[in-house]
């Protein structure tokens, strides 16, 4: 066990006790000190609270490598710089445009996009409702002296409020339901495709490619379980459907830091290097020497060049120039040439 | 990705010398299912102006990947056979890192779909024991696909060549370059 915590990242670990602790002062807080807490769902807020403390600590390793540091301090440097609201709002587009609408994957593939797009926002939007809800944040009252208004509260402050029977009640209460329902229709899209498409069943794996999606039906499946429950069979096997969509749950909490789920949280970079490119081309572009064109910023050539030399590569040349100077075709030229010398010094070109 | 079918015998064999241009692999590389049919491979004239010589690259599967060193997002992974997997679909933030830092300019950015994408090998067919699509169409054997004894046969004067050095950089590559009898390695800016 000690020798486990040895090898533990130090600076990790403090970030991830860190975010785990501010998600407990901020349960205190919204719950306005357990007074709102709902205590039935004490095992989700332990699911989310580690998943926050791995989510943390794998981001903070993730962040020390060479490559990904360097994007991070260069995407914030941009962020903060004077041309903060035009790259605030960039990002805020970008967010929409490939976070919560993951426009670049329908680039890929439309039915793929329909698929992943159902599965994500079914998600997100689960995350949305139940994430408050476990921390305590939100909670449901009777307007005093009414029993038929219900009304919302956040943090403890009233925010909105609707009748019991109406459409919006309906629609509010049965949120999981079409979360549910939006995650099994795209999860079973992504299923077919694994089962058809000769690459993905080449190259994918049980652990990485299915078991997400096989845990995604399975807590929907017993998510709209409890909803039949206490809509159809007056709440007779409710133990049963809870304790099965509890369990299916808190795999997922727990596994998110570990498995293919951490992907959500490393989506957000594509954001920071966007922005890298558009600062980039403001500096100028590098030209190769071989094919006389642009083809990428400076700036991305020469940070490139300190990244490689971080971890371990050098591909300085003789003469002070750098082989990174090249664009890809330049490069290719670069190996083809030098095969052609070696072959026109050895008497032969073929043999 | 464990398959007991990839044959580790089987090696990848470039002569880039006898490449004729004809496009052929790249036809063919658009038809492996791991590209989704997207042609991964290099074909191109070194320098119109002054030559007709073309040079054809697939990617090198490098002993330690550059590629897989620079991308921020671990999208690239190196199996235990030596493949340098294409990224990963849900990683890949399409940052472009591996395109340039690639001392063999292999990885293809595509653009909209902001994703990188290379040769992985053809490995829906190299771990079915089968050779990948670009070796069995080339008509000059500029790309040769099988076992080392079979490639000494047929090239009696050339060594396989597995060693590049990019100034003082050494690249190991799991994919060989033919050079003359008794070479060790290629130099490439001499």
């Amino acid at each position: 066990m000690l020798r486990l915590l040895q090898t533990l990242n130090r600076i990790a670990l403090i970030k991830a006790i860190i975010a785990a602790l501010a998600v407990v002062i901020l349960v205190f807080l919204g719950s306005r000190n357990l007074q709102n807490f709902d205590a039935a769902l004490i095992a989700y807020l332990l699911g989310t609270v580690f998943a926050v403390f791995g989510i943390a600590y794998r981001y903070s390793v993730w962040l020390q490598r060479p490559p990904t540091r360097l994007y991070w301090k260069r995407s914030m440097q941009f962020l903060f710089s004077r041309d903060f609201p035009f790259y605030l709002l960039r990002s805020v587009k970008l967010f929409f445009q490939n976070i919560l609408f993951q426009r670049f994957i329908y680039h890929r593939s439309r039915t793929r996009w329909i698929g992943h797009f159902l599965l994500a926002t079914g998600c997100l939007i689960a995350f949305a409702v139940t994430i408050p809800l476990t921390l305590g944040w939100i909670h449901f009252e009777f307007k005093p002296g009414n029993d038929t208004i219900y009304f919302a509260k956040v943090f403890g402050f009233e925010a909105g409020s609707f009748e019991l029977g109406s459409f919006i009640a309906f629609m509010a209460f049965h949120a999981l339901v079409w979360c549910s329902l939006l995650v099994t229709i795209g999860a079973v899209m992504m299923m077919k495709r694994r089962l058809t498409d000769g690459g993905l069943i080449a190259t994918q794996t049980f652990e990485g490619d299915w078991l997400p999606l096989v845990l995604l039906i399975a807590i929907s499946i017993t998510g709209l379980g409890i909803s039949y429950d206490y809509t159809f069979l007056q709440g007779k096997t409710y133990q049963f459907m809870a304790v099965t969509h509890a369990v299916t749950v808190i795999l997922f909490l727990v596994w998110i830091p570990f498995g293919k789920f951490f992907h959500i949280f490393q989506r957000l970079a594509q954001l920071g290097a966007n922005l890298y490119r558009h600062e980039g081309k403001k500096h100028g572009m590098a030209v190769c020497p071989h094919t006389h064109e642009e083809f990428a910023t400076q700036l991305h050539v020469n940070d490139l060049k300190q990244v490689t030399k971080e971890l371990g590569f050098d591909f300085t040349l003789k003469d002070g120039s750098n082989h990174l100077d090249l664009s890809p075709e330049g490069k290719r030229a670069a190996l083809a040439k030098a095969h052609f010398e070696v072959r026109k010094n050895a008497g032969a070109f073929f043999g | 990705m464990q398959n007991p079918q990839y044959n580790q015998q089987m090696e990848f064999f470039i002569d880039m010398q006898r490449c004729i241009g004809c496009h052929a692999c790249e036809m063919a590389c658009a038809e492996c299912e791991t590209n989704g049919q997207e042609s991964m491979i290099h074909i191109h004239y070194v320098e119109r102006a002054v030559s007709v010589q073309t040079t054809v690259q697939v990617c090198m599967h490098c002993e330690d990947p550059v590629c897989a060193n620079v991308c921020p997002a671990d999208a690239i992974t190196k199996d235990d056979f030596g493949v340098v997997h294409t990224a990963n679909t849900s990683r890949c933030i399409g940052c472009s890192n591996c395109v340039l830092a690639c001392p063999f300019g292999v990885p293809k950015k595509e653009e909209k779909a902001e994703l990188m994408m290379k040769c992985n090998m053809c490995y829906d067919r190299t771990s079915a024991g089968k050779k990948p699509m670009c070796a069995t169409v080339c008509p000059s054997q500029a790309l040769f696909y099988g076992t080392r004894e079979e490639i000494e046969k047929l090239r009696p004067n050339s060594t396989p060549v597995s060693k590049f050095l990019f100034g003082q950089e050494e690249v190991n590559t799991k994919v060989n370059i033919m050079m003359p009898k008794g070479s060790t390695e290629l130099r490439i800016h001499p």
